[in-house]
């Protein structure tokens, strides 16, 4: 009986692979086709994978659990970043992004600011940056589906087993489906998660007897849960997760690189103006069912995520299969879609112009193809030691690419930046921020008061915080006091007429 | 008609007071249940709802003109303008 709902996952697993599979056929098999889906992908697509993209264990799993034990103040946090800021974002950064890449037909961030600024090394540095976050965040589904396997089979699969299902699955999948596979399956998923969310709000809720006793049984099991603020809750932590979260999902490989495929910007438009709703659509009915679940009889076991124990409770073990199914398939194509994103910054920014600028185009997909299952087997080992929730490695994540958008988007922007100013504003605070994440804090007595140097945040601030505008002050002052190259080319990055 | 400059500065000023009160920050503390849910959830509810329209709007009005490129450009190959 309790293998039944693994089989449930397994053959949606299987048809989601199925989807990518016919998706293949139907597109080319040139490198702009398997990355970019050849720059066609229209408005419902191009949406839903982006959205897709952000439905991960950090989401799905990571937030209701958050919910659950510190209260739904998390809503804000998520709909502050992804549903405001991230949208001011995909035009300031995203739009500008896809005029230039049109023009010049780039494939990765790295390629355009390595020919913009005619430094390999920049290139070089910005895919290393890259996949060098991307580690975490793919270690973070693979978190996620070993605790939602175990949850609703109640332990007869293990741990290890979810993670290293999901990890066999992302493996092979990205081997054979591409963009164009992924793109197809995204949007399925997401329609699919949205819609078996608010039946499983409206099934748990029903069995509690509606929404009112739902909210004052977690009142009266956590009297402060209602309030705004309070607990975790600071402004500071909410500012600093917002910011750090938004900047660092556009910087994102799988992100930034779909502010290269829309296939015109009526659609970059449309998504722009959905995003809010959409954001509320998804977060408001997860992270309630986590914050309600707290007033419920139910027993969450340590490390366990809320959201499948309440399913199995609540629903019957079919649909409960299904949630946890979709879910775990819409992290596997969020997983497809970074690795079959860092595999191209891996096979052009640093395979190709430093190991062998002359490997044939077949050589190159066999790079890919096995950078990306080595990538991921060494993930899935990492995760086996669980270093932190999942809302600790996320975050961990988020900020790391962060320090990453203040000098690209000066870049975009300002004629004057030079390469010196980029090499130096993107590694510094890079450097800076791996010590902090790498060496534990070190408490220092300073004239009588104690004082925690190389923590990760400061007075509640995240310490990423401050190395963002310490990135973006180091590119603007060394590219004052620098000259560019001769090759140097800024009208790379001119749109229009300015 | 107001100038372009003009129209810039309220399509900032727009963004950041959306961005600002997503977190209905003159709530902090409120722990009023409104229809079931907290009220400050309502309020970012309406926000959210609120900030979709301003989006659309933008996308309508100064989208192409606010990035320094001409109307259209953005029309994509073999799509009709």
């Amino acid at each position: 009986m309790t293998l039944q709902p693994l089989g449930i996952v397994v053959a949606y697993l299987l048809f989601a692979l199925g989807i990518g599979l016919v998706a293949y056929r139907v597109g080319g098999d040139d490198a702009e086709d398997f990355y970019l889906a050849s720059r066609t992908l229209g408005s419902l697509v191009l949406l839903f994978t982006t959205f897709a993209t952000l439905l991960s264990a950090f989401t799905f799993f990571g937030g209701p659990n958050l919910a659950y034990s510190a209260g739904p103040e998390w809503i804000l946090v998520m709909g502050v970043m992804d549903g405001v800021l991230f949208a001011v974002l995909w035009y300031v950064i995203g739009y500008r992004q896809w005029l230039i890449g049109r023009a010049r037909n780039y494939v990765t961030l790295g390629e355009m600011l390595g020919d913009r600024f005619a430094s390999p090394a920049l290139r070089g540095l910005v895919a290393g940056v890259s996949l060098l976050w991307l580690f975490p965040y793919i270690m973070l589904q693979q978190m996620g589906a070993g605790e939602a396997l175990r949850g609703l089979t109640g332990g007869v699969v293990p741990y290890w087993g979810g993670a290293a299902l999901i990890t066999a699955f992302m493996i092979v999948y990205v081997m054979l489906a591409g963009l164009r596979g992924v793109a197809w399956t995204d949007t399925l998923q997401g329609l699919f998660m949205l819609s078996v969310l608010w039946v499983a709000v409206v099934w748990v809720v029903g069995a509690i007897g509606g929404v009112g006793p739902a909210t004052r049984g977690m009142i009266n099991a956590n009297p402060d849960f209602a309030a705004l603020g309070g607990g975790l809750y600071t402004p500071q932590f909410i500012i600093s997760s917002a910011v750090t979260i938004a900047f660092g999902v556009t910087m994102f490989p799988q992100i930034n690189q779909r502010f290269f495929v829309a296939r015109s910007a009526t659609v970059l438009k449309r998504s722009f103006a959905l995003w809010p709703v959409l954001v509320l659509l998804l977060f408001v009915p997860a992270f309630m069912l986590g914050a309600w679940a707290s007033g419920l009889p139910i027993e969450v076991p340590e490390g366990a995520n809320v959201l499948s124990v309440l399913l199995a409770e609540y629903t019957p073990g079919w649909f409960a299969a299904l949630v946890v199914a979709g879910a775990m398939a819409a992290m596997m194509s969020s997983s497809d879609s970074m690795l079959l994103s860092g595999s191209s910054y891996f096979t052009r920014d640093l395979y190709r112009p430093f190991v062998s600028p002359d490997a044939s185009d077949s050589r190159e997909a066999w790079v890919a193809r096995i950078g990306v299952a080595v990538f991921a087997m060494l993930a899935f080992l990492a995760s086996l030691s669980r270093p932190g929730t999942l809302i600790e490695v996320g975050d961990t994540a988020f900020s790391g690419f962060a320090l990453l958008a203040p000098p690209v988007m000066i870049a975009l922007y300002w004629e004057a930046t030079t390469a010196d100013g980029m090499l130096v504003g993107v590694g510094v605070p890079q450097l800076l921020y791996l010590v902090h994440v790498l060496v534990p804090a070190v408490p220092v007595d300073v004239a009588g008061t104690t004082v925690s140097l190389l923590a990760r945040s400061y007075g509640g601030w995240d310490v990423a915080l401050g190395f963002m505008l310490f990135g973006a002050v180091l590119t603007a002052g060394v590219s004052l006091v620098s000259t560019p190259t001769v090759d140097e080319d800024a009208t790379a990055f001119a749109v229009g007429g300015d | 008609m107001m100038s372009h400059c003009m129209r810039d500065w309220l399509w900032i000023v727009a963004f950041a007071t959306l961005l600002t009160f997503s977190v209905p920050w003159f709530l902090w503390g409120t722990s009023t249940v409104v229809a079931g849910l907290p009220v400050w959830l309502w309020w970012h509810i309406g926000w959210l709802g609120a900030a979709a329209a301003v989006f659309a709007l933008f996308t309508r009005t100064d989208w192409d003109r606010m990035m320094g490129v001409d109307d259209g450009v953005g029309v994509g190959r073999g799509e009709k303008p």
